[in-house]
């Protein structure tokens, strides 16, 4: 038997990787989008690809979103497999007109004549000190849009494995890189990196009994550190890390909140219309004579995205969670 | 010192490294549109082009006229008619090789249909079966696109695709004067300038976009200037000069085919139909303007070229009307029928591998279908008991 070397390594790092060996593997996999060239990205995720690669294949393009995701496009209808990058995810608006009209609905539109196997990566969230429009938590938009799966990864291996399955999807996925864990570390084994789970399965990252944290990308860690948090308290909280909304993992959801009787959804985005909303209906018509109390929503405000200089009291944090958390003995309220 | 003796001693020099990339003159369209027909340029025109050409037109006014009546039958939900801009629709088609590829906006069915689709399977988007009725591979026309230039930025990248593959592909991107004012037009042909993808645009500015004219919509010289920012060619053609249309794509495609990147051409025609039937043009346009154009008409120019120069006479012009009235018959008569759907189609094609809320989706149409037919089964029963 082997011992496998497992080294740090940082989100950056294995999204990197990823795209290296999907280019390394699939001549087809053309990496395009504003300073992923020459510079390597503004968070350096395709450092070292333009050289590897050439020009060709990892292209510095015009800034223009939709010209981006639009060129994309037509690169896929004539079989390649294009990965775009957004660059901060406010930028990726100019090209909701593309992805909505276009990318989500190409296969459909030509019962299945043209797929789009086009991954749109779209560094996301906030929590890192960034100036308007370089903070916004978007998932909602892209969750609400058929024919476009949504997946987020929450740790360094996901986030290879996830982005590995994105680009060797045949349908279109928008790949959300919480980019406050961009520099998280991990031990990971870059030699010999795993494939994870195809898109669509839920990971539970913690086990408990007393309640089910259900989240994703960015609130994952501080998920884990709230259920660390509550042991002190008497709570004994499962964490399930949803990694992918579209397709949502019914069954990995269900089956925890069967367990544990009680649920809090947690993340970033806005509540109101949020992805909290439709995960907490579809836990309630799934187990509702399994639930002890409602189901809760830990969320951002509905606000736009503050300032950085006020941000922490917008993202939820560990506080916010555990409070959520005492207002699920509900007998005891009531 | 005060801020205005700084400035007074300000000796502006320029940047180190300026010098101008491109001359311009080269990219700027000519004055007045291109013509040929009429012109002594007409004689260096292969007969036997300007026949099909004039055939093709027959054809295609005659499609647009039956599309028009299937509007009226309740058979399409809309049909935008290309009538009187049947001369760069079919220089579209016709001016591309097999493996290049057309990306067609709505107003386009006959450019689709001069490339060789079936007409019925150019109309279902209108007739409201199915959005794309057509395999794009099989011909290379890209699904009939409904937001305004949006298509454009497909057409360059898949052009650039071809390109970095190495296939002798050209892509040409019709847009209408409307389609100009959107963003993704500006980065279609930034991208396809950039890249030098082998690429054409053809904007058929027919005068309106819906109501608003073309002086509302654009304050360019023409909108082939346009080109001259991106670095590309600009030409201004006559779009109701079918033989000029044909002329001016040509070099476009062989010069995009040759390596020289991107052509932007402007076809100055006009619409002699409202918008679509939904639209009532006689609020926004006069008749003497729509007359005007009328004795401009695209067929009128190439008939009359040809039967001034002895290559076209009474049995020909008959022989081509024909062959569009059976045309026309078969369409009308496979657009009467109604067409089968399967409405599990509905979910067949959202994902390659539907997800698990689709297929619980897919089950609850499929129960709602079976309780319809058992309803149906169970009315003709009672009905036969009652007898």
């Amino acid at each position: 038997m082997t011992t496998v070397a497992l080294k740090p390594a940082t989100m950056a790092q294995a999204l990197g990787r990823a795209l290296r060996d999907a280019m390394a593997d699939d001549p087809t996999v053309h990496v395009m989008g504003e300073d992923v060239g020459t510079l390597g990205g503004v968070f350096r995720v395709t450092d070292g690809l333009a050289k590897e690669f050439g020009e060709d294949r990892v292209t510095d393009t015009p800034l223009a979103e939709a010209g981006i995701l639009g060129t994309a496009v037509g690169m896929a209808m004539y079989g390649l497999r294009p990965v775009v990058e957004m660059q901060f995810d406010a930028f990726a608006y100019p090209a909701f007109e593309q992805l909505i009209s276009h990318v989500a609905r190409m296969r459909n539109r030509t019962r299945g004549a043209m797929p789009l196997p086009i991954t749109v990566r779209v560094p996301y969230g906030g929590g890192i000190g960034g100036v308007e429009h370089h903070s916004d938590s978007s998932e909602a938009y892209y969750i609400a849009t058929p024919g476009l799966h949504v997946v987020t990864p929450a740790t360094v291996a996901d986030a290879y494995g996830l982005l590995r399955a994105a680009i060797a999807s045949d349908d279109p996925v928008v790949f959300l890189e919480p980019k406050r864990l961009y520099w998280s570390k991990d031990t990971w084994n870059p030699d010999e990196p795993q494939a994870v789970d195809p898109i669509g399965r839920a990971a539970v990252r913690r086990h408990g009994r007393s309640a089910t944290l259900i989240t994703y990308g960015p609130s994952v860690p501080v998920c884990m550190e709230a259920a660390e948090a509550a042991r002190a308290e008497g709570w004994d909280l499962e964490v399930v890390d949803l990694r992918s909304l579209v397709p949502f993992d019914d069954e990995t959801v269900s089956a925890s909140v069967r367990r544990t009787g009680r649920a809090v959804v947690v993340h970033e985005s806005g509540g109101f219309g949020g992805p909290g909303g439709e995960i907490a209906a579809r836990v309630t018509e799934r187990c509702f004579h399994y639930l002890e109390a409602p189901v809760l929503r830990v969320a951002g405000f509905d606000i736009p995205y503050p300032p950085p200089m006020l941000e922490r009291h917008h993202l939820p944090g560990v506080d916010r969670i555990l409070d959520a958390v005492a207002r699920l003995q509900w007998e005891a309220q009531s | 010192m005060t801020v205005m003796e700084q400035r007074g001693a300000y000796r502006p020099t320029p940047p180190p490294a300026w010098q101008p990339r491109t001359d311009p003159a080269p990219l700027l369209p000519d004055a007045l549109p291109h013509r040929v027909l009429g012109t002594e340029a007409a004689e260096r025109v292969d007969p036997e082009l300007l026949r099909r050409l004039y055939a093709e037109l027959v054809r295609g006014r005659r499609y647009n006229a039956q599309a028009t009546a299937l509007t009226k039958q309740g058979r399409l939900a809309v049909y935008p008619s290309s009538t009187g801009q049947e001369a760069c629709e079919v220089a579209a088609a016709l001016v591309l090789e097999e493996r290049d590829w057309l990306f067609p906006s709505y107003r386009d069915t006959l450019a689709a249909v001069a490339r060789g689709l079936d007409p019925v399977q150019a109309l279902t988007l209108l007739r409201g079966d199915w959005h794309t009725g057509y395999d794009p591979h099989e011909h290379r026309i890209a699904p009939l696109c409904t937001p305004l230039a949006t298509q454009l930025p497909h057409a360059v990248g898949l052009a650039h695709a071809a390109h970095l593959k190495g296939d002798d592909v050209v892509a040409l991107a019709l847009v209408g004067d409307g389609g100009t004012s959107e963003g993704d037009f500006h980065e279609a042909l930034n991208f396809a300038a950039v890249w030098r993808a082998p690429v054409v645009f053809l904007v058929q500015n027919n005068g309106f976009a819906i109501s608003v004219p073309l002086d509302k919509q654009t304050a360019a010289p023409s909108l082939a200037h346009k080109a001259v920012g991106y670095g590309m060619p600009g030409r201004l053609v006559d779009g109701n000069d079918a033989a000029a249309v044909h002329e001016v794509l040509s070099d476009a495609v062989a010069h995009a085919r040759a390596g020289g990147g991107p052509t932007l051409v402007e076809a100055v025609t006009y619409r002699m139909e409202a918008h679509t039937n939904a639209d009532d043009d006689k609020r926004y346009r006069g008749d003497s303007e729509v007359e005007a154009w009328r004795a401009h008409d695209p067929i009128a120019l190439l008939e009359h070229e040809l039967t001034e120069r002895g290559l076209l006479d009474e049995a020909g012009m008959r022989a081509a009307r024909e062959d569009a009235e059976a045309m026309a018959a078969d369409l009308r008569e496979r657009m009467n029928q109604d067409p089968a759907l399967d409405p599990m189609d509905l979910f067949a094609h959202v994902y390659a591998q539907p997800t698990t809320q689709l297929l619980e989706q897919e089950a609850q149409l499929r129960a709602e279908l079976d309780a319809e037919a058992r309803h149906h089964e169970n009315e003709h029963e009672s009905e036969g008991t009652a007898r």
